[in-house]
């Protein structure tokens, strides 16, 4: 009996092995350092999760392999009047049921993405209305004039209504009890060019190819095997073991060790996202340093010799391992509206700090506590600790409070009352539009209208709020690109912060794997080709 | 007996509340849960909305109420980070971290007990002195090290065993088990033995210490006296008196077992409860933390009452002691 039971079993086992060898050769496998929030596309505005779910749910826009705007399920649409736009849809489309895709589909997403449990509210809220023309037609309004509409739209799946309505998956997967049915949390129905077979959350999510998709694409894969994978030195180890075809990210420190790795190479390029130090100009006395009564901080030659004081280059040779590119400005060059003058960055002067320290009135410098993440970006951790050392140098006495990123945003966010007086922060625009940014990062804190939310230190220039409105609305490129410039050249001028770098994605690839590594840190499956 | 086993029950209960009440106390120092549950151009009234919804905004003993209320039903809550129910979670990744704690328990006994017999035995040979000074780097090295250097060998510089995760599984009914595929197989040795040494290494040295003293007693000195073979000396008598405080030890050990396999499993991408307890708390998902505290805390209750038990059955001191009192 028992030998009986253990053929049986090695019949299985070898049954199992030949099932799977003849897929293996177009079977892709990586490793990401965590797993996607949910398969629900409204659950969390994440370029990670987005970016995922963009494999298997399309939108009417997308972005090419440079960030640039394409058309997806949208043809062609147009702008008649300033709050009016129209949509044209693709005909012939199906989602992965079968189920074909039209105008009532676009409809119910963009109703679905402003139910409660909802993270896309923002960008669903765009669209004041919608109503529909005819199968493929859509006529919107939005309720103010919007430049980068289409660029918001490309991370708005559209989901199927008839597939929501029989699986009762009418509202956004929510982590609160408002919403007993998270259908759509587990199971899709979109009509990306892969299918999820399988998920097992922070396990295993397989997907394969969707054989009616719409567009002919360059990929030859034909199953997708995603594990996420945490620890760093583990996830390396599966890439140089030969057990994954790509890895991300791979520690900075690592590259050489794939460089030497037999079969396996580091892929690295720019990130979109730019990596500045922010600085309390608001509070009349900082809540870290020694010194009382004002705030050294509200004086711009002090800020001027924070900049001056910063040997980027040396960051970029030391710690980033050349990769990275420093910066002058808090947008990269792969963002709309983006300007390589005003991007240059500060001149690295520790003579002119230390005087402009001293005509500021502090001679010996001062003590300034000084908050990080470092757990969240390439080096982070790092990267301040060299800001400190430089800092030291013309006098500043940086305290450092380095904690892992769930404490650090707890503290530093609106949330946390802003309780921090010099930081270092993160930004990448979810639109690739100037504007996310100078509405984020550069207007001046007002909670109500939800402006300048992640400006902690409250920088605050007149003009600069004014040009914020002016660039929201502003459709004529050059006009917009000029008061982009000028918001940009204000700060600048005013060193309201201090840009640091685009920090470097950084990948491991198995030879002969050919993938796209976009700027955001993006891996479309429709870009990636696996030798025969 | 009855009045005995009520008595630690309503005291393991009270265990449980503790640890509960500890957690809680501590999720405040943890993070903002809701920065991690949205996105970065999430609106500031979104994520005001979305905490009071969790409940987030009460106060911590209202929290807690609300918690142990639910609990004793059976219901944990939703993930904050999976949106999917605490149990299921727990139940779904339960079967890989039971079965990674029952083969490594295996390994430390099947090996620890031979290799402190052989070191008794054999006190003074060039072997027992590599063994024992091998236990020593056993004990003293952390299991994250110790993972990554045999990931380092036998991943990849070797290519024999697989650097993570668990390989191919097969359901068996809601239990999932590794344990009859290949790949399966193949993926449990390196977690196994790393979590397997520092206990493996328990055993050896307690087999050891408990041989040397059994040894040295009359009934073994008269056993030999007698003639018997030195086989049967050695096995059936002294070995077989050894194997006592073994047998309890290990018991307790395989709570900790259970509870210590966070760091092999994190190291190893092992889908079990540890991880998803570690990734829980980087995600600060306060559901999944304050569940899986109070289970492993529920396991060492009920290993400790089945050990109190068997005391109370072995031990006839005991016994007396607990009647004349109830008298």
């Amino acid at each position: 009996m028992t030998l009986f039971k253990k053929s049986l079993l090695v019949a299985a086992a070898i049954g199992a092995i030949a099932m799977a060898a003849p897929s293996q050769a177009q079977t892709f496998k990586y490793a990401f350092q965590g797993d996607l929030g949910s398969l629900d596309p409204y659950s969390l505005n994440e370029t990670f999760t987005l970016g995922f779910q963009g494999n298997f749910y399309d939108a009417l826009t997308a972005y090419d392999e440079n960030l640039k705007l394409i058309p997806a399920l949208a043809t062609s649409w147009e702008n008649p009047e300033p709050n009016k736009w129209i949509f044209h849809l693709r005909e012939g489309v199906k989602f992965h049921n079968g189920n074909p895709f039209t105008a009532d589909d676009v409809i119910f997403s963009w109703k679905r993405a402003q139910t409660d449990g909802s993270d896309l509210r923002g960008r669903a809220g765009q669209i004041a209305s919608m109503t529909k023309v005819d199968d493929y037609t859509i006529e919107a309004t939005t309720s103010q004039p919007n430049a980068v509409l289409m660029q918001d739209l490309t991370f708005l799946y559209i989901m199927d209504k008839e597939w929501s309505e029989e699986n009762n998956t009418l509202e956004a997967t929510s982590p609160s009890d408002t919403n007993t049915n998270n259908y759509a949390n587990l199971h899709e129905n979109g009509t990306g060019p892969f299918m999820v077979v399988e998920r097992q959350p922070d396990v295993k999510t397989k997907l394969v190819r969707f054989d009616g998709y719409w567009k002919d694409i360059k990929s030859n894969v034909k199953e997708i095997e995603f594990t996420p994978i945490k620890q760093a030195a583990t996830r390396v180890a599966a890439l140089i073991s030969g057990e994954m075809d790509l890895v991300y990210p791979v520690p900075v420190q690592d590259w050489q060790r794939l460089d030497e790795a037999k079969g396996v190479a580091p892929l690295t390029g720019p990130e979109a996202r730019t990596i500045f130090l922010g600085m309390d100009q608001e509070r009349d006395e900082l809540l870290y340093s020694n010194i009382k009564g004002k705030n050294p901080l509200k004086d711009q030659k002090v800020r001027a010799a924070f900049a001056h004081a910063l040997n980027l280059d040396a960051i970029k040779q030391k710690i980033m391992r050349g990769a990275s590119t420093s910066a002058g400005t808090l947008i990269a060059p792969q963002i709309n509206g983006y300007n390589a003058e005003i991007a240059k960055p500060y001149t690295y002067d520790p003579k002119l700090s230390k005087q402009l320290l001293t005509e500021a009135g502090y001679p010996d410098g001062f003590e300034i506590g000084m908050d990080c993440p470092n757990d969240r970006y390439v080096n982070d951790e790092k990267t301040c600790q060299a800001v400190a050392s430089m800092l030291a140098k013309v006098g500043i006495k940086v305290d450092l409070n380095a904690q892992p990123k769930a404490k650090y945003f707890a503290k530093i966010l609106a949330t946390g009352g802003f309780d921090t007086s010099f930081y270092l922060l993160g930004w990448t625009p979810g639109s690739i539009d100037a504007h996310n940014a100078i509405l984020n990062l550069l207007h001046s804190v007002n909670k109500d209208a939800q402006q300048g939310m992640f400006n902690l230190g409250h920088y605050s220039n007149a003009r600069v709020d004014e040009l914020t409105g002016e660039i929201g609305k502003e459709t004529d490129p050059a006009k917009r690109q000029a008061m982009i410039d000028e918001a940009f050249q204000i700060v600048k001028d005013e060193v309201g912060y201090l840009p640091l770098h685009q920090q470097p994605l950084s990948w491991g690839v198995r030879d002969g794997v050919s993938v796209v590594q976009r700027a955001d840190n993006v891996l479309d499956f429709r870009n990636i080709v696996v030798p025969e | 007996m009855i009045s005995f086993i009520v008595k630690r029950l309503l005291q393991s209960v009270m265990v449980m509340l503790t640890v509960a009440f500890v957690a809680f106390a501590l999720f405040n120092y943890v993070g903002d849960p809701i920065s991690n549950m949205v996105g970065q151009d999430t609106t500031f009234a979104e994520r005001e909305q979305l905490r009071e919804q969790l409940g987030l905004n009460d106060p911590f003993l209202v929290q807690f109420g609300r918690f142990v209320g639910n609990a004793v039903q059976g219901d944990f809550g939703l993930s904050y980070h999976h949106k999917q129910p605490v149990s299921n979670l727990i139940a779904e990744r339960m079967p890989a971290t039971l079965e990674l704690s029952f083969i490594s328990a295996l390994i430390s006994l099947l090996l620890g007990i031979p290799l402190g017999v052989y070191t008794a035995l054999n006190r003074d040979s060039i072997m027992t002195k590599i063994i024992m000074t091998g236990s020593l780097i056993g004990v003293s090295l952390p299991t994250f090290l110790i993972g990554i250097l045999m990931i380092l060998l036998f991943g990849v510089v070797w290519r024999v065993l697989p650097t993570f995760g668990r390989g191919d599984v097969v359901m068996l009914g809601w239990w999932s088990t590794g344990l009859l595929t290949v790949t399966g197989l193949k993926s449990i040795i390196m977690p196994a033995f790393t979590l397997a040494l520092f206990q493996m290494t328990l055993i050896m040295r307690l087999v050891r210490a408990e041989m040397l003293e059994v040894l040295r007693t009359d009934f073994i000195k008269f056993a030999r006296a007698r003639g018997l073979p030195r086989r049967s000396v050695n096995y059936r008598h002294a070995l077989k008196n050894t194997l006592v405080p073994v047998i309890t030890i290990t018991g307790l050990q395989i709570g900790s077992i259970i509870a210590f396999a966070i760091i092999t499993e994190s190291v190893f991408q092992w889908p079990g409860m540890g991880l998803l307890f570690i990734q829980a708390i980087s995600d600060v998902d306060i559901p999944i933390m304050a569940a899986y505290l109070v289970m492993i805390a529920l396991f060492f209750v009920v290993i400790n009452l089945i050990v109190d038990i068997l005391y109370f059955l072995v031990d006839p001191r005991l016994r007396v002691d607990r009647v004349s009192g109830s008298h």
